[in-house]
């Protein structure tokens, strides 16, 4: 039998190991709070201030040429004091069949800056994180809810939101 | 001089040509398109939140529900983000099992795209020859699955149940036919000048736009981006077959429709070279006892089995604590699944990356300068369908 999940460009053990991390180590302006690895999948983990400075680097260093945005979203964790969420952005390079991981963690009502202007896939992808958990994106240009109703109340995907929802439809 | 006025429309969310519930708020200066808005979430179900309180395997009939077109491919997402958490092995067989399905799934998924994309722009014959074609698809699905539609057929660690026999036949005798029908609806629409004015040109989106803009799929495939998970990642049985991906630089709907019918041809290709080269063996890798179902006549007379049916009944599976993201070609696009595991047998967040959400969200950039008209023919060739985007 063959072990079929781990497809990652990246083969090493260590986190420190992998090109993003060595870019953004060696950056001044891009302080990492932390790395991790699990099934092969290398997570960075950035403080707000600095995110958008380090998400520009990994598009733009031309070892790594991170130019696809595959995915924006977020966690909520409530027992986390002073870092309830974590946005999570998913990282593709098209050159280099690479993926990487970024999460920024952030406090209740912190406010996190918008990456529109590095990829303009963020667009939706950030409007339905501020819908499901009440994120707000500083600079989006269209901050409104997406999948739910104007004017609905709540953001769906915290813990404390009800499955069954708040009204009777 | 004349007084410009600028009249706004609503299109749908009640409309055929808007494959579902899509609401589109057009902005016309005359007959040409100044701005589109669109308006989504008339379909959400709120799986994601839904999946949070559903054991690991409650979850997969959900996955089915967003792209009701190619659940098959939706399934495999799911299961095989699952099965990287638990870090289990898949047999040979139950890899090649799961390969066919998928690809079969691409036909099934890319006739209704082509169909309904023509039935939009008048061609209504063509989009009864697809459905027409999509029942061999289907009866393959029903008899192996035992749905049509909705498949549910794989599982942690391998699929539901084998192959039956005579399988490979029925399949090539459909692969044998599906080619000479490709053929009659090229010679219906390839060269066809009315076809030709309502798709070559229209929605443009430049390879640099559309990396920007993260398509995936045949819509990518068609400015120009080399890029399929199937041959860049190998997941499943795909490291065993040859895969020529199809590249169009016209970056148009015509483009895209091209794509399409080159990839069915394609994936006949692969069919086949799967169906020859199928292992014998399990169909499910009963070792990891833990997280697959023991074998039902093993539970009437072994007591570690039936332990192991009561646990995985009563508690489901429970991986290790983590998080994965998991992607496929599916055939809109990358598909993938981001799961935190909290170490308990329900996902503590499930996220799906959705194809087309992010592949609708390219028309504000294609449709200005379009005519009113092209609108719909932009919609069929971006090939959306409403439950993944509203999930």
């Amino acid at each position: 039998m063959t072990v079929n999940w781990n497809r990652q460009n990246f083969s090493g053990e260590d986190p420190e190991q992998h090109p993003a991390v060595v870019a953004l180590r060696k950056n001044a302006g891009t302080p990492l709070v932390g790395v991790g690895i699990f099934r092969g999948e290398v997570t960075a983990v950035l403080s707000p201030e600095h995110s958008i400075e380090a998400l520009t680097l990994l598009r733009d260093d031309p070892g790594l040429v991170f130019d696809m945005l595959a995915d924006v979203t977020a966690v909520h964790w409530p027992q986390r004091e002073g870092a309830e969420f974590d946005v999570i952005y998913h990282l593709y390079s098209l050159s280099n069949k690479m993926r990487f991981r970024v999460k920024v963690p952030l406090a209740e009502g912190q406010e996190i800056r918008s990456v529109v202007g590095v990829w303009t896939t963020a667009g939706w992808l950030e409007r339905e994180v501020f819908d499901m958990f009440g994120i707000h994106f500083a600079g989006h240009p269209d901050q409104r809810r997406i999948l739910n109703p104007e004017g609905f109340d709540g953001h769906p995907l915290r813990k404390e939101f009800p499955v069954q929802g708040r009204v009777r439809w | 001089m004349a007084k410009q006025e600028i009249m706004t429309l609503n299109v749908g969310p009640h409309h055929p040509s808007t494959h579902g519930v899509l609401r589109l708020i057009v902005e016309l200066d005359g007959e040409v398109v100044l701005k589109i808005t669109p308006d989504i979430g008339f379909l959400h179900r709120g799986i994601e939140k839904l999946s949070e309180s559903k054991k690991y395997i409650q979850v997969l009939p959900l996955t089915d529900r967003m792209d009701y077109m190619s659940s098959g491919t939706n399934n495999l997402a799911y299961i095989l983000a699952v099965e990287k958490l638990l870090g289990i092995e898949v047999p040979p067989r139950a890899r090649f099992i799961r390969t066919i399905m998928a690809e079969i799934t691409r036909i099934n998924s890319h006739l209704l795209g082509i169909g309904s994309a023509a039935g939009d722009c008048g061609a209504v014959s063509m989009l009864l020859y697809s459905l027409r074609e999509r029942e061999g698809c289907l009866d393959l699905f029903d008899e192996t699955t035992g749905g049509r539609m909705m498949l549910t057929y794989y599982r942690p660690g391998g699929v539901a149940n084998d192959l039956l026999p005579g399988f490979e036949q029925r399949l090539n005798a459909f692969l044998d036919k599906f080619p000479k029908k490709l053929d009659e609806y090229e010679t219906l629409l390839k060269k066809n000048r009315i076809w030709l004015k309502r798709q070559v040109g229209i929605g443009y989106v430049s390879r640099e736009d559309a990396i920007a803009l993260g398509l995936t799929g045949p819509v990518a495939r068609g400015s120009g981006i080399d890029k399929d998970i199937r041959r860049d990642e190998p997941y499943e049985a795909y490291d065993e077959v040859e895969i020529n991906v199809p590249l169009q630089t016209g970056c148009d709907a015509y483009s895209r429709w091209l794509i399409r019918m080159e990839e069915m041809r394609e994936s006949v290709n692969i069919l086949r070279q799967l169906i020859a080269k199928i292992p014998d063996g399990p169909y499910i890798n009963r070792e990891a006892a833990k997280y697959v179902y023991p074998d039902k006549d093993r539970v009437k007379d072994s007591m570690e089995a039936l332990i192991h049916h009561f646990k995985l009944v009563v508690d489901g599976l429970a991986p290790p604590k983590g998080e994965v993201y998991s992607s496929i070609e599916g055939p809109k696009g990358e598909i993938g699944f981001y799961i935190v595991s909290d170490g308990s047998s329900k996902p503590y967040r499930l996220r799906v990356r959705p194809s087309c959400f992010v592949n609708l969200q390219s028309i504000m950039t294609m449709a200005p300068g379009n005519l009113m008209a092209d609108i719909v023919a932009i919609v069929g060739s971006l090939d959306i369908v409403l439950g993944e985007i509203d999930r």
